[in-house]
């Protein structure tokens, strides 16, 4: 399978096959990194910069990992020192970045889109890591390998995603994966977080967690973003955590062996009870964040090659490869 | 000083006919038509080799960057790019800045445009003063410095009471009020329509239902008031059974659609495309498809082009951040003449939603073929196809959401009172 986009800017892009290439890959770079040393050349002599217009601690964390760990140069730049301070535009701080000849940028933007925009205005490969409401693909993606991995398939799957949907790129992002992977999606949350013209785009919608989470195999959790909630679009944080905080009687309405998801950070007793949260049993939160190295390694390890593969044809680079198991991947 | 207008295909948006003969011009007015016979020696002829003449097109709702903004438009351009584009009469928009809101700025302006443009510039003034939706403006008085209607453009009277006074207090003038019909609540940072596209791009969004309660509300006053009232832009489906109740009730009401709700629709959006970012937003092609039916059922009776020139720093901006609008005025007519070809619309009633309605609803003795009518006629060939390059709008601004697409249809000459500003004359 080859894997020919330029940017990773939404999975709404992305083939079944160019998902499960990445899949595949990343599966690799999971077992690569539980060993003792972790250090790869797929990346060697490569630059990458993360751009974080949104703070993010975990997710920019991750991908610095992913890219250290391949063996690229990993700068930092967050807008809070940024000259956007200074009033510098988007383009801008685009075209200067672009400039130093970056091979991978990875930015995260609260405006839905402005990855789109950045993207159009440089060279290098693009991964989006957030923007706005819009979508948030490797987080899809390394959800959708933690479900593989613990439910040995990632299709034929009732999955649920409760809580602020209007507000979440991730329920988007995930949305489009499971979809296109032929998996059941449900949403479940109050009518003023899930909107109901979600049924034209084939998904189920509750606004009963215990009817909507009966006979799921995954619950993904969505935490409730304080600081996106313009107006009041719910009553008070008791009444959401009473009747949509995932606790051990609403749980119990989904299957036996259902799984436990959330992309963090989690709002304890807001959105999920602390006890299903550290229940190694249900949860996969902590795995969860373990996947997102290895497929954020294995988005960067084929961007990379389709920019090798794209621009440098007749060039000296030598094939490909990396260290774990390459013979998995075409 | 005769001109002869020889060898046109006539259309009469005001006969609803489309019939072959000549135009005779007269010191600047229409003087009569004849079928082929003799012309006085005199008399200067162009032959218009079997292409199509009509009233020149009436645009209600232009914004001018001038004052304020003149990097985006200026009345020279605007000028240029009207004529070009078949329009004879701007009507231009207040918001400006300063907004037009008081005589003084108003008779800067006027004389302003007429030193700059030949194509008939007709302001309106704000309903408010400075567009606050708080003091009615001096309606009295910037009536007789030339305004023609009044509005605060894309900002809604919020308050009932202020609405009703500026109401009341137009009609005692016999002035238009033009309504921007939005409920200012749910229409707040909305950049897209609610609704499947919206989400999944993840943009903040205004329900339909939105427009829908502006114009009821107004309308109620309206009927309260006895007011004239024209909608500037109706948008959705929803819009279209509350102003034909209004007009079937007898209300002194009007409606309005711009040319891009009626060619294109939120899908056209694509990945974030901010050159389709317009005010209100695009609507589904179920919105689309019920404008352009109530334009031929003419319960939407005028056409804008909602003018509005944007710089490139302004539209290169995250998709809510981004500035709305688009330039058109010289893309109307080409994109409008969508509808034509595709059977929606034939020419006589394309010219009465872009020419002869805006005309009257305004008093203006223009957008007709009738002898002693100003001779403001444009010739055009409707079915000359060409794909746009937003560079070579005489528009100072750009932002055309056209750009790249296949048009048919072209201006080849614009005349205002008899005197040709567009065509041979300026190197075509």
């Amino acid at each position: 399978m080859t894997f020919l986009s330029r940017h990773l800017l939404g999975i709404g892009h992305l083939s079944v096959g160019e998902i499960l290439t990445i899949l595949d890959l990343a599966e690799t770079y999971v077992e690569f990194n539980r060993r003792p040393t972790k250090h790869d050349a797929a990346l060697a002599g490569k630059t990458q910069i993360n751009i974080f217009f949104e703070n993010s601690t975990r997710t920019q964390m991750s991908f610095e990992l992913a890219g250290k760990r391949l063996g690229a140069d990993v700068m930092n730049m967050n807008a809070g020192t940024s000259s956007l301070r200074k009033g510098e535009s988007l383009i801008d701080t685009a075209l200067t970045l672009n400039a130093m000849r970056p091979d991978l940028l990875v930015v995260r933007h609260p405006d839905s889109g402005a990855v789109n925009l950045l993207a159009d205005k440089v060279n290098c490969s693009v991964i989006n890591a957030g923007d706005g409401n819009h979508e948030h693909p490797t987080q899809a993606l390394l959800d959708a390998l933690t479900i593989r991995r613990r439910k040995g398939k990632i299709h034929g799957l009732t999955v649920a995603i409760c809580g602020d949907i209007l507000h979440s790129r991730v329920a988007r992002s995930n949305m489009l994966v499971l979809s296109k992977l032929h998996n059941r999606v449900r949403m479940i949350g109050p009518a003023t977080l899930v909107p109901r013209i979600l049924t034209e785009l084939g998904v189920e919608v509750f606004d009963s967690m215990q009817e909507g989470l009966r006979g799921v195999d995954v619950v993904m959790m969505l935490r409730l973003q304080r600081e996106r909630m313009t107006g009041a679009s719910i009553p008070s944080f008791r009444e959401y955590f009473h009747l949509y905080g995932l606790d051990v009687e609403k749980l119990s309405h989904a299957r036996q062996d259902a799984i436990v998801m959330h992309p963090g950070p989690m709002n304890r007793g807001v959105e999920i009870d602390g006890t299903i949260a550290d229940d190694i049993n249900r949860s996969v939160i902590q795995e969860q964040v373990e996947m997102g190295v290895a497929v954020r390694m294995a988005v960067m390890d084929l961007l990379s090659r389709t920019r090798v593969e794209s621009t440098d044809n007749g060039s000296d680079s030598a094939p490909k490869r990396h260290a774990a198991g390459s013979e998995t991947v075409p | 000083m005769t001109l002869v207008l020889a060898n046109a295909m006539l259309v009469d948006p005001e006969a609803d006919t489309v019939s072959a003969g000549s135009l005779i011009v007269k010191d600047g007015k229409i003087a009569g038509r004849d079928s082929g016979g003799e012309h006085p020696s005199d008399a200067e002829v162009i032959d218009c080799n079997g292409k199509f003449l009509a009233p020149g097109i009436v645009d209600i709702g232009v914004k001018i960057g001038e004052p304020g903004e003149r990097h985006k438009e200026s009345f020279r351009t605007a000028g240029q790019a009207a004529a070009a584009g078949g329009i004879t009469t701007i009507v231009t928009r207040p918001d400006t800045n300063p907004p037009l809101d008081n005589p003084e700025t108003l008779e800067f302006y006027v004389r302003k445009a007429r030193a700059a443009t030949a194509v008939r510039v007709r302001p309106m003034a704000t309903l408010t003063k400075g567009r606050q939706g708080k003091e009615i403006s001096e309606i009295g008085l910037l009536s007789d410095a030339g305004a023609v209607a009044f509005s605060d453009c894309d900002l809604p009277v919020r308050d009932a009471r202020t609405m009703t006074r500026c109401l009341a207090y137009a009609k005692q003038f016999g002035k238009l009020v033009v309504g921007h019909p939005q409920d200012p609540d749910l229409s707040a940072n909305a950049a897209a329509t609610a609704g499947s596209f919206a989400f999944m791009k993840g943009l903040p969004a205004v329900p339909p239902v939105a427009e829908r309660m502006g114009l009821e509300r107004d309308l109620a006053l309206v009927e309260f008031t006895g007011a004239g009232y024209h909608a500037d832009q109706l948008t959705v489906a929803d819009s279209i059974s509350v102003m034909e109740r209004a007009l079937d009730a007898g209300l002194d009401v009007s409606a309005g659609v711009s040319v891009h709700h009626l060619t294109l629709n939120e899908l056209d959006v694509s990945d974030f495309r901010t050159f389709f970012k317009v005010k209100p937003p695009l609507r589904s092609e179920e919105d689309r498809q019920a404008m352009v039916h109530a334009v031929s059922k003419g319960i939407i009776s005028v056409i804008s082009s909602m003018h509005t020139p944007q710089d490139e720093e302004s539209k290169r901006l995250p998709f809510a951040q981004a500035a709305s609008g688009a330039v058109a005025l010289e893309t109307t007519l080409p994109a409008t003449l969508r509808l034509h070809h595709s059977g929606d619309l034939s020419l006589p009633a394309l010219f009465r939603a872009l020419s002869f309605n805006p005309a009257r609803r305004l008093g203006l003795n223009c957008g007709r073929l009738a002898v002693g009518t100003p001779a403001d006629v444009i010739l055009f060939d409707p079915d000359v196809p060409f794909v746009l390059d937003r560079f070579k709008l005489k528009s100072k601004s750009k932002n055309t959401p056209f750009d790249n697409q296949l048009l048919q249809g072209r201006v080849l000459r614009t005349f205002v009172a008899g005197k040709e500003i567009h065509g041979s004359c300026c190197g075509f």
